[in-house]
């Protein structure tokens, strides 16, 4: 019943886009299962999911709702037990060989023994870009992410938002077309995140990437998404996907409008209908 | 609490009248000018330890005055050589807590001075206390004529050291720069790149690894006589003893470093596709640093003990080895302190230089930074 109706929902939200290049991910039947001491885990189960181009996909649910295990399967770092998945039309493994997205992390992950910039210029040398066209990509997305002025400081002289912005940085220093976010903000305060929200929004409206977050705050969610993949726990699942039409480019004003609310209310009560499956 | 004169100013002060008064009523003291003088110098810096209490100025003042005593506490001894009674033990203790308070002082003064003076300060104290031990040394003994086989006085192995300097060059040379160093850059090179290869091969680290835990807690050191015979009587032997002593320290911490770096960190890596290369240079060694440094300190020691150990079991004539056991022997003590002294300072500026080196590349760790 609820796979049914989430690939609806999200056939309909790519109804108008019929031509495979506009499909970053399809998923059909995904599943996941580990094998424990407790006998097997199901982090996915059935998950069908479609992300076009330029969409701002995010993954809401409780925890242990397999929403981080669906991007880390996304970004080829956990291997599906079964179904189908790609990515840019190519497996999983094949895109993230070909660099296809950037991963941002729940913490910032950035590297002690480098400076901001040396932070920025790792996924760099890693690729073998030369020196000139490192420190224009370095330069040209520490700006973007309003880091300027930073570069030669460590990442422990920085407070924990402009962590998180450095590791955004570095993640868009790759040009990615897919932008795969892991609750970024998770650790932050309210004050900083909703900074935050309000500068990605603005990013993702400037460069028309592709954007799939993982949260657990609604306000979040519903404020940055185009679409809101409500999932629920045990075995993970895709409960419902929630269209959100808001105007692209938003203030965090947007939060008090009607329209707000109405979305925001369904993914709550798509939440709530998730758990009180669970506790029959 | 501040009206309240310290322990260690009562207890000087209490020492020095002591010895005062004992000087004073017994009819075999020693006397001379140096006694007086110091004090008379003690009896100074104790009345300025209550009159004037805080401050860096106060501090020094202080910790000047009680080293300038300190000369004729130790030039007393010329005078009666193993013939010092109460009434100069009781002026080196009021002397020596007199240096205590100056340190103390010292201390609190540095948490209000400048970032640059406190550090001055802080290598300073161990610095005084140095100073003291071997003062009180010196004069215990001098003082008391301990017999010169049982101990000597720091001054005599100053003057053995002096006057033996070609000979403990040759030796220096023959233990420190041919056996440890030798040694020491194989056995560590070699327990770094088995390091890495365990790392890669699964059937290594579980068949190679609790074997490697067990022989790095062997005393490796009994193998020496065993290295003299394959490796003959210079010093290839004792640079394979060093080698077999600090093999499986670099082995065992080099592995442990290499599995430091966070799940997080290696996810990073993969998302970027990088090789194993890549992440090995750019993450791995680099979070396994702290643990190579921690081998690489720990077989500093372990190579000149190893070194010095295994040329008791066969040798040439020359080697800090050799030397100790030949003239504990012939009843020289003095050099075999001499040669201990060398030691000492070799060992530590070994050790200090790992150091050193070690805070510029791991600046970024927590510890450091």
């Amino acid at each position: 019943m609820t796979d049914i109706q989430a690939t609806d929902a999200a056939s309909g939200a790519g109804g108008t886009a019929e031509d495979d290049a506009f499909r970053v991910i399809e998923a059909r039947e995904l599943c996941l299962t580990f094998e424990t001491n407790d006998g097997p885990v199901h982090a996915l189960s059935n998950v069908d999911l479609t992300v076009d181009r330029g969409e701002f996909v995010s993954f809401i649910g409780p925890s242990g709702c397999g929403k981080t295990t669906l991007l880390r399967v996304i970004a080829d770092l956990e291997k599906a037990t079964a179904g189908t998945i790609s990515v840019n039309g190519m497996s999983p493994e094949e895109a993230r060989r070909k660099r296809a997205y950037g991963y941002v992390f729940q913490a910032a992950a950035l590297y002690p023994w480098r400076t901001i910039a040396g932070n920025v210029a790792l996924p760099l040398e890693i690729m073998g870009l030369d020196k000139a066209e490192r420190a224009e990509r370095i330069a040209r997305n520490l700006e973007l992410v309003n880091l300027s002025g930073f570069e030669r400081k460590f990442p422990w002289q920085l407070s924990g938002g402009m962590q998180q912005r450095a590791s955004i940085a570095r993640a868009l220093a790759v040009e990615p077309d897919l932008l795969l976010m892991d609750e970024p903000f998770g650790a932050l305060d309210e004050i900083v995140r909703d900074h935050l929200n309000e500068q990605l929004n603005q990013l993702w409206d400037r460069t028309n990437k592709t954007v799939i977050f993982v949260t657990h705050s609604i306000p979040e969610a519903v404020f940055l998404s185009t679409k809101i993949v409500v999932m629920s726990p045990r075995p993970g699942r895709v409960h419902d996907v929630i269209d959100c039409n808001l105007p692209r480019e938003r203030t965090l004003d947007i939060r008090e409008t009607p329209e707000f609310l109405e979305i925001a209310h369904r993914v709550r009560d798509g939440l709530r209908a998730g758990h009180a499956y669970d506790d029959e | 609490m501040s009206r309240s004169v310290p322990l260690t100013v009562l207890a000087g002060g209490i020492a020095l009248l002591a010895g005062l008064a004992i000087q004073i009523i017994s009819a075999d003291a020693v006397w001379s000018p140096s006694y007086g003088l110091a004090a008379a110098l003690l009896a100074s810096s104790y009345l300025l330890a209550i009159v004037w209490r805080h401050g860096a100025a106060a501090a020094f003042l202080l910790l000047a005055i009680v080293h300038l005593a300190a000369i004729p506490l130790i030039g007393h001894i010329g005078h009666g050589e193993g013939e010092m009674g109460p009434a100069y033990w009781a002026l080196l203790i009021s002397g020596w807590l007199a240096a205590w308070t100056s340190v103390t002082r010292l201390t609190a003064a540095a948490r209000s001075v400048p970032p640059s003076a406190r550090q001055a300060i802080n290598l300073l104290i161990p610095f005084v206390f140095g100073v003291w031990l071997i003062l009180i040394w010196e004069a215990v003994t001098r003082g008391a004529g301990i017999p010169q086989v049982l101990l000597p006085a720091p001054s005599a192995v100053w003057a053995k050291l002096i006057a033996s300097l070609p000979i403990l060059w040759a030796d220096f040379v023959q233990t420190f720069m041919k056996a440890v160093i030798a040694g020491y850059v194989l056995g560590c090179g070699i327990g770094f790149g088995t390091a890495i290869l365990v790392d890669r091969s699964p059937f290594l680290k579980r068949g190679l690894m609790p074997v490697g835990n067990m022989v790095s807690a062997l005393p490796i050191i009994g193998v020496a006589p065993i290295m003299v015979m394959w490796f003959g009587f210079d010093w290839q032997s004792k640079a394979a003893v060093v080698v077999i002593m600090t093999f499986f320290p670099m082995l065992v911490n080099t592995l442990e470093g290499l599995s430091a770096s966070s799940a997080m960190q290696r996810d990073l890596m993969r998302t970027y596709a990088a090789s194993y290369s890549q992440t090995l240079l750019k993450l791995r060694l680099v979070e396994a640093l702290p643990f190579i440094f921690n081998a690489l300190k720990i077989n500093s020691t372990l190579a000149l003990i190893g070194a010095i150990v295994s040329e008791f079991f066969g040798t040439p004539i020359v080697g800090m080895g050799f030397r100790i056991s030949t003239e504990v022997g012939r009843m020289n003590v003095d050099m075999v302190w001499a040669e201990i002294a060398v030691a000492a300072l070799a060992g530590s500026a070994f050790y200090g230089s790992l150091v050193l080196i070690e805070r510029t590349l791991t600046f970024w760790h927590p510890s450091n930074r």
